[in-house]
């Protein structure tokens, strides 16, 4: 009896041990990151590279955006991902100054589930109308109105939207908000909305992809990497320009040719780019801009800065290989100046 | 030196040890069980406070006004549990019926067994899964055939999803009461000249019947608490469902939604219908053990 318990007591010492040795180890050798799913193949790709070239690790979690802003304020990853950029409140309750840098960005397009598949073009308006429940055939006049040529059956619309908190949605409904006053005040802009009665609801990209697959007449929104991945069909927008622009790399790229502030606070849906697909955005970075807090080492805080100023040059090589868009001209030099920004103790840590 | 070890009433130290760690194992579970109680309480406590009891009433969840409300999602959890449950119990109490008296022994009866076995034991999503491709296109024809929206998702297809998880739990506890039943009481039955029904009406079921009531229990509680393949099926609208083939969202459903990009008062509304659920669950065994006790004494009466 007594053996058995010094064995158990071993064996509890021994797992404190490792428990609080393999912490400690986590701790020095790893930058930890967390937030948005959106970009996270992207991520691990660019930070696998960054680790085959310069040995620095990092971790990385998909979590959501939220989980990644909270993680930031709570100081216990060193950056934070997130699809939206980080409201008033948010920003108050992180304390401290945090730095926004813009990675890539996303798209979400409007996918549908017709007879053959032909593609679409949507005025924002027939967008707006369609989810809001107001369009209910297919063959509805105001549909045919943008797309001359095209048989449009007399199919029923089956709308499905995103059930789960999500960038998509923000990104989705904040369009649509900007273009659509009856949409603004009745479901506003969020990452999870108020949707009208008796619409479906379902979890993820592929919780929405698999329902309009599934259902003729069915129509949802997905982002684009995914809808081009899985051959999904999705129309065109018209922007604010008053063109029908098809959802390219190149197109949602071109949404980011305006003009922005400094800290790339801007919401790239519907802009003024001729050229632009209207329901683009950004995806960002977040950190704090002085690094000394703590109790965090100052060679930690320069891995950071490093990585950061790779993210947005020699990484943003990796990003159209894996079907996102690269940042703009402007986007990127934007980028440039917020790392170069970041302090310790006040010092700027890059030249 | 021997007699030292030993208390009092003859125990030795070793065995006062092995008790002792009984006795913090079982006050361990208690301990978590309250720990989980605060954990949400005062995690939910911003929304608690805003919102008060008017929770457990209000119609609404919406996000972009900030106003929450548990009610849509409390109905779609009760709603889907209970249809779950009248569609499950039929198959359920024939099965234990069939494996625990018809069919006691043999090739057929252990085939069954391990059937239901495996049944129990595939992961949630997996069911999700198959009801996307096959109940949601049946449900969605029968739908078009009765001239209402063809959702094909809702709380129908939920709840027959939900029937079939759940069949495996009450069945197997009701298969190993019914062949508890004492053959001396058969025997003395069929003694008297009653048909094998009449000995299945009058003598198994009331003396097997606490024990089929708490496997329904059981089955009751996992029907609340599923989440994946709900999610999954049943079409997550935060409305108040007007029929059983409307999309609908449960309790579980919504908090596994919406949980993971949820910041602030949101989150807290979100924890506050987790602790609404934790509270429904306790009140369901709370009857579940009153009506398993009052039952089994009831049944001892009548048999005896």
């Amino acid at each position: 009896m007594k053996n058995l318990f010094s064995k158990v007591r071993f064996l509890t010492l021994l797992f404190v041990f490792l428990a609080t040795g393999f912490q400690a180890f986590a701790g020095d050798q790893e930058l930890l990151g967390a937030g948005a799913t959106f970009p996270q193949p992207l991520y691990s790709k660019m930070f696998d590279a960054y680790y085959q070239q310069y040995k620095v690790k990092i971790n990385y979690q998909g979590i959501g955006s939220g989980g990644g802003i909270n993680q930031l304020t709570k100081k216990t990853v060193d950056f934070g991902a997130t699809d939206a950029f980080m409201t008033a409140k948010e920003l108050t309750e992180a304390g401290a100054t945090v730095i926004h840098i813009p990675t890539c960005l996303g798209a979400v397009v409007v996918t549908y589930n017709l007879p053959g598949n032909p593609k679409l073009n949507f005025t924002p308006d027939v967008v707006a109308d369609i989810f809001l429940g107001k369009i209910t055939k297919w063959n509805d006049p105001k549909i045919a109105a943008a797309n001359a040529g095209v048989k449009l059956p007399n199919l029923p619309i089956s709308v499905v939207n995103r059930a789960d908190g999500s960038g998509t949605n923000y990104i989705f409904t904040e369009y649509l908000s900007k273009v659509s006053s009856a949409w603004k005040e009745k479901i506003g802009a969020g990452k999870t909305a108020n949707w009208p009665a008796g619409q479906i609801g379902q979890k993820g990209n592929p919780g929405v992809a698999g329902y309009v697959a599934q259902t003729p007449g069915a129509v949802g929104y997905v982002e684009l990497i995914y809808a081009t991945q899985n051959k999904m069909a999705y129309g065109n927008v018209k922007n604010k320009a008053g063109k029908f622009i098809e959802p390219t790399l190149k197109a949602v790229s071109a949404a980011a040719n305006v003009k922005m502030p400094d800290d790339t606070n801007v919401l790239l849906t519907n802009t003024d780019a001729a050229n632009g697909y209207p329901i683009s955005s950004f995806t960002w970075i977040i950190f704090y801009k002085e690094q000394n807090y703590g109790g965090k080492a100052k060679e930690r805080a320069e891995a950071l800065a490093k990585l950061l100023l790779w993210t947005v040059n020699e990484g943003q090589k990796y990003v159209e290989p894996l079907q996102y868009a690269p940042l703009s001209k402007e986007a990127q030099s934007k980028a440039n100046k917020l790392v170069r920004s970041i302090t310790f103790n006040g010092v700027p840590l890059l030249k | 030196m021997m007699s030292n070890c030993k208390s009092p009433a003859g125990i030795d130290r070793s065995e006062k040890r092995f008790t002792w760690i009984l006795t913090a194992s079982g006050a361990f579970i208690v301990v978590l069980l309250i720990a989980i109680f605060f954990t949400l309480f005062i995690t939910a406590l911003p929304a608690i406070k805003k919102f008060g009891l008017t929770f457990l009433i209000s119609k609404s969840w919406n996000a972009t006004a900030e106003s929450f409300g548990s009610l849509p999602f409390l109905v779609g959890t009760l709603l889907t549990s209970f249809l779950a449950l009248i569609i499950a119990i039929p198959f359920s109490i024939s099965i234990s019926m069939f494996l625990g008296e018809y069919c006691k022994e043999g090739a057929i009866s252990n085939f069954l067994r391990s059937a239901i076995e495996v049944l129990a034991g595939i992961p949630s999503v997996i069911y999700g899964l198959w009801g996307i491709f096959l109940l949601v296109p049946l449900v969605r024809s029968l739908e078009m055939q009765l001239g209402i929206v063809p959702y094909g998702v809702g709380i129908l297809t939920s709840s027959l999803i939900l029937a079939i998880m759940v069949i495996p739990f009450s069945a197997s506890l009701g298969r190993e009461v019914i062949s508890l039943v004492p053959g001396d009481l058969k025997e003395a039955a069929y003694s008297l000249g009653a048909t094998r029904f009449e000995v299945m009406k009058n003598i198994v079921i009331p003396y097997a019947r606490s024990g089929i009531i708490a496997g329904i229990l059981l089955a009751f509680g996992r029907a609340i608490g599923e989440t994946m393949a709900v999610t999954m099926l049943i079409g997550n609208s935060s409305f108040l469902p007007t029929s059983i083939f409307s999309p609908a969202n449960t309790m579980a459903s919504v908090i596994a939604n919406q949980f993971s990009e949820a910041t602030g008062i949101v989150a807290s509304s979100l924890i506050y219908i987790a602790l609404v659920l934790f509270l429904v669950t306790t009140i369901v065994n709370i009857i579940g053990n009153y009506v398993i006790h009052k039952i089994s004494i009831e049944a001892s009466k009548e048999v005896t």
